[in-house]
């Protein structure tokens, strides 16, 4: 199967381990990613709140730069995804914008005719494309004995939880069962990590992420498992100021699932982005996963 | 002779006139559709004068035919096919075309409105000419009536018809009659024992000398039509000889298998393989759950069989098919609870101390599981502070859009019984209270005094993710207090979800067994929303409690009472006219190949095997058409819709598609 693939700006720097092991991973399962050429910044939450054109005229410009045998665009960022998504539909329900938006897009010789395209997230295209059976016969070295808490986040759920439950979402507790791994039922794991909060007010920002690191905790999670470059930086990047500031003790590995996907491929740590963390992960595979844990 | 069609344009008030020219569609159908010797409009035809002018009319310029533009034919057919009749013209004479539902409802364009509603008339009108003379027919409407749902809007049917002195079947899916209401510790706003005014209802039923029941029973099959309806019941087998067996309950006594009722207690408490879901069920003979007796998963065992005085124990018992003939059919099917797993965020599955409203209606009930002791999943910790959230997967467009329109009474009730029964702090939380019927605004008011803690707001979540130290240990409910505008959570021991109302799984599949449908929302579709609550499109067959909409107890036994009345105005006069309108085979045509034998979804064709023809049975064919499709020698006939009819009605609405020339002149006469 044959997707464009957007990775946005976190993908580049901070969260390159995302990045390396979704290619890693979509390669085992057969799943073609082809990057745009010439891809842009989707603006993240910034463009929106100032004005909508420009925001949507600066995220069709990647819309409209999928070939046309294409039709479908993978974004693993949650942001990007959501305003990608955002504007495609924007832009089909609202004609006005839409045609004010091509007149921009025109400038640079370009055009998208709303819902051509259709936004996906990388886990929906594991779980709904690949599905089950295709997943769990890759597995080679199952986790079993590993207490993961998938962490959702706000933005790939809300408003559009693509077949799954906005307030609850499952998707990813399922595609962790199908490798081995013990989900931990928690019930913050699609709250907010605070986002931009961090650069606002910290004490606000760092109560945010407390709670999620605190309930993955209560539920007594090995590790939390994201979705989104933004909620992976929060966690991982604030753990150290988080107990500076309350006094705490967390030290729970945050990482993308595509690298725990990884590891019950078979994968090697490193290709997967492993070692990028700043909590790291690789000590708490080797203590729980028995010794069954071969490292290179 | 020469056709004299009359046409009559409606305006039904504004609701036609306002989106098709009425005025403007009768002078053109009197200008322009053949054998058109008389067209008028006018603003009710229904009313009696409206009536009383196509009475004249026919009468005076002896027309052949009357077109009826106007509103559905399920409002107003039998109307104008009675005026007809009464003027001396057959009523099958009469065309109706739907100008409102079809017309002016779904459109806002004037002129387009007037276009369509043109060719509509001029379709009645060139088929009225060519449909023929027809005669009911008269059948006996047989007086045993079939009530399909033992819960309280199906007893009551049964007592009144049973006291009128006419027999019943009662037909009840589980192994007692009593339905939801036998669950319930007290009903609202009287706070009376439910039990208590339900079980002489159910022993009267259970005795009396008209009444048929057939508990763990389910409806098989139903054909023939209003008089006279072939009914099968599947008689699911109990292993237990309903003759032979006492009810003396020694064998439930000493069955030494213990299993968990899913059904009766909601998952509360337990009962035994062989049961009878609760002490009062009528009737007391048992059944045996084979799917958890020790006998029937492991072969051994049969302590029942040992033990009963009357040797009534039959483990060889099979599901057994009852034929019955009725004239008349109650659907009272009830209703079942929503899932409240699908709204995942109120935790009920995953945290211990979140109820549904069943379940806690069984802890609050004295014959409960914990004998009315209000206690968390422990057993026997009570709680301090118990949280009511309403409207749980009701008004709620991702899962029922419409009101369960009991749940804030049945939450009061509640909030009632935990503020009588323990210390607790109760909190209701609400999106609207609706408290309209008799006494139940009062309820509410008392219950304001009684002080309970209403927060009007959705719940967002329940969750056991404390952030302060008096919220460990305790369900948080956080939700948005739309009175004060803030957020706010309120930590509690017990969440008792308010669940909604929804139709039975199979409502539409056993709906569809008695020809009759179900809303978008599932319940069963009446004649009339307003005017005919209690019959639907299908002669002879009645609707009665939730099966047709959420309602409480007083309107489930308001409508099962009223529907009884309707079948005895059925019984009373003895025989009901039916629609001539079936199929008849040229026999002379016929080869025999028996294809449409087959094809009936009615059995009402048989076969001559002497003639080699078949044949059709005039009392059990509904005209649906199928054999006059199907029949390869095109012998077959469907009367009222014979194939001139259809392509003469045809013809009509394409009137503007003619060829260049006629159409020309049309346009100009337009």
């Amino acid at each position: 199967m044959k997707y464009a693939y957007y990775p946005g700006c976190s993908l580049e720097c901070n969260a390159a381990a995302y990045d390396n092991s979704v290619h890693e991973v979509a390669d085992l399962l057969g799943i073609k990613l082809q990057t745009l050429d010439d891809w842009n910044c989707c603006g993240a939450t910034e463009y929106f709140s100032q004005d909508e054109l420009t925001a949507c005229a600066v995220i069709a410009r990647n819309l409209a730069l999928v070939e046309p045998q294409v039709n479908q665009l993978v974004a693993p960022c949650a942001a990007c995804y959501l305003n990608l998504k955002k504007t495609d539909r924007l832009m089909s329900d609202h004609a006005e914008l839409g045609a004010k938006v091509n007149e921009c897009l025109a400038a640079g010789g370009l055009n998208y005719k709303p819902g051509r395209v259709t936004v996906r997230h990388m886990l929906d295209v594991i779980v709904d494309d690949i599905g089950e059976t295709a997943v769990r016969d890759k597995v080679v070295r199952p986790l079993t004995g590993l207490k993961v808490a998938p962490y959702y986040g706000c933005q790939v759920v809300r408003p559009i939880a693509d077949g799954d439950c906005t307030e609850y979402p499952m998707k990813m507790d399922h595609l962790l069962t199908w490798i081995g791994a013990e989900v931990v039922d928690y019930p913050v794991k699609a709250h907010c990590c605070g986002g931009h909060m961090t650069q606002i007010s910290e004490p606000q920002a760092f109560e945010l992420i407390r709670r999620l690191l605190q309930s993955a905790q209560d539920y007594q999670a090995d590790m939390i498992l994201c979705m989104c470059p933004m909620c992976q930086l929060n966690l991982d990047g604030y753990q150290g100021r988080v107990n500076g500031f309350f006094g705490s003790d967390f030290k729970l590995p945050i990482m993308y699932f595509t690298q725990m996907l990884g590891i019950a491929f078979g994968l090697e740590p490193k290709k997967l982005g492993f070692g990028k963390e700043l909590v790291a992960a690789l000590p708490v595979l080797k203590a729980k996963l028995n010794g069954q844990f071969a490292l290179s | 002779m020469a056709e004299k069609i009359g046409i009559y344009v409606c305006h039904c008030g504004s609701n036609i006139a306002g989106t098709v020219d009425v005025e403007e569609v009768a002078r053109w159908a009197g200008v322009n559709v053949k054998d058109v010797v008389i067209s008028k409009d006018y603003k009710f035809m229904c009313s009696s004068l409206g009536q009383q002018m196509i009475e004249d009319d026919i009468k005076k310029e002896g027309l052949t035919g009357v077109v009826v533009g106007a509103c559905s034919p399920h409002l107003h057919e039998k109307t104008f096919r009675a005026t007809c009749s009464r003027a001396g013209l057959n009523p099958f004479l009469c065309q109706m075309t739907n100008l409102r539902e079809h017309v002016s409802w779904v459109n806002s364009d004037k002129e387009a409105g007037t276009v369509k509603a043109k060719s509509l008339i001029s379709a009645a009108a060139e088929r009225v000419k060519h449909q023929a003379p027809l005669e009911p027919m008269r059948v006996k409407v047989n007086p045993a009536t079939l009530v399909v749902g033992g819960g309280i809007a199906g007893l009551q049917a049964t007592l009144e018809l049973a006291d009128a002195g006419y027999h019943v079947y009662l037909v009840e899916r589980e192994p007692s009659i009593g339905g939801h209401m036998a669950q319930f510790d007290k009903t609202f706003p009287t706070l009376d024992c439910s039990a208590c005014i339900l079980t002489p209802k159910m022993s009267e039923v259970g005795q009396h000398e008209n009444v048929t029941m057939l508990t763990y029973s389910e409806l098989e099959e139903v054909s023939g039509s209003v008089g006279n309806f072939k009914v099968k019941i599947r008689k699911k087998a109990r292993y237990v000889n309903y003759d032979k067996c006492t009810g003396c309950g020694i064998c439930v006594e000493k069955c030494p298998r213990k299993v968990i009722d899913d059904v009766f207690e909601v998952g509360m408490g337990h009962r035994k393989a062989i049961y009878t879901p609760f002490p009062q069920a009528v009737p007391r003979v048992p059944v045996i759950d084979t799917a958890n007796c020790t006998y029937f998963t492991k072969g051994k065992c049969q302590v029942c069989s040992k033990i009963c005085p009357t040797a009534a124990i039959d483990y060889e018992q099979q599901d057994e098919i009852v034929e019955l003939e009725v004239g008349n059919i109650i659907m009272a099917t009830g209703w079942k609870l929503f899932d409240c797993k699908k709204i995942p965020q109120y935790g009920y599955g995953r945290l211990a101390n979140v109820y549904t409203n069943m379940e806690f209606e069984r802890l609050c009930n004295a014959a409960g599981p914990t004998n009315g002791k209000i206690v968390l999943r422990d057993g026997k910790t009570e709680p301090k502070s118990v949280a009511i959230i309403h409207c749980v997967g009701s008004r709620d467009v991702k899962t029922n859009p419409y009101c369960s329109s009991v749940c804030c009474m049945a939450a009061l009730k509640l909030e009632h019984l935990i503020l009588e029964k323990t210390k607790a702090e109760v909190y209701a939380f609400y999106i609207d209270m609706r408290t309209p019927m008799k006494e139940y605004e009062e309820f509410y008011q008392r219950l304001l005094e009684e002080g309970v803690h209403f927060v009007r707001g959705k719940v967002a979540e329940v969750t056991d993710a404390a952030r302060m130290p008096d919220e460990q240990g305790k369900l948080i409910v956080q939700v948005e207090d739309t009175l004060v505008g803030k957020q706010r959570r309120i930590p509690v021991d017990m969440v008792v979800l308010m669940g909604a109302i929804e139709p039975q799984a199979d409502a539409k599949e056993i709906g569809l067994k008695c020809g009759i449908s179900c809303s978008m929302a599932g319940w069963y579709t009446e004649r009339h929303p307003k005017l005919d609550p209690v019959a639907t499109m299908t002669d002879g067959v009645f609707v009665a409690g939730v099966c047709q909409g959420p309602k409480d107890i007083p309107a489930s036994v308001a409508q099962g009472a009223a529907a009884a009345a309707r079948v005895q105005g059925m019984i009373t006069k003895g025989e009901v006219l039916i629609e001539p309108i079936v199929a008849s085979i040229n026999e002379e045509g016929c080869s025999g190949c028996r294809i449409c034998n087959t094809m009936c979804p009615y059995n009402a064709i048989e076969f001559d095997e002497e003639k080699n023809v078949s044949r059709v049975i005039t009392a059990l064919c509904k005209g649906c058409g199928t054999c006059v499709a199907a029949c390869p020698a095109g012998v077959i006939t469907g009367a009222h819709f014979n194939n001139e009819q259809i392509f003469a009605e045809i013809e009509g609405i394409l009137w503007d598609a003619k060829p260049q020339t006629e159409k020309k002149e049309l346009q100009t006469a337009k």
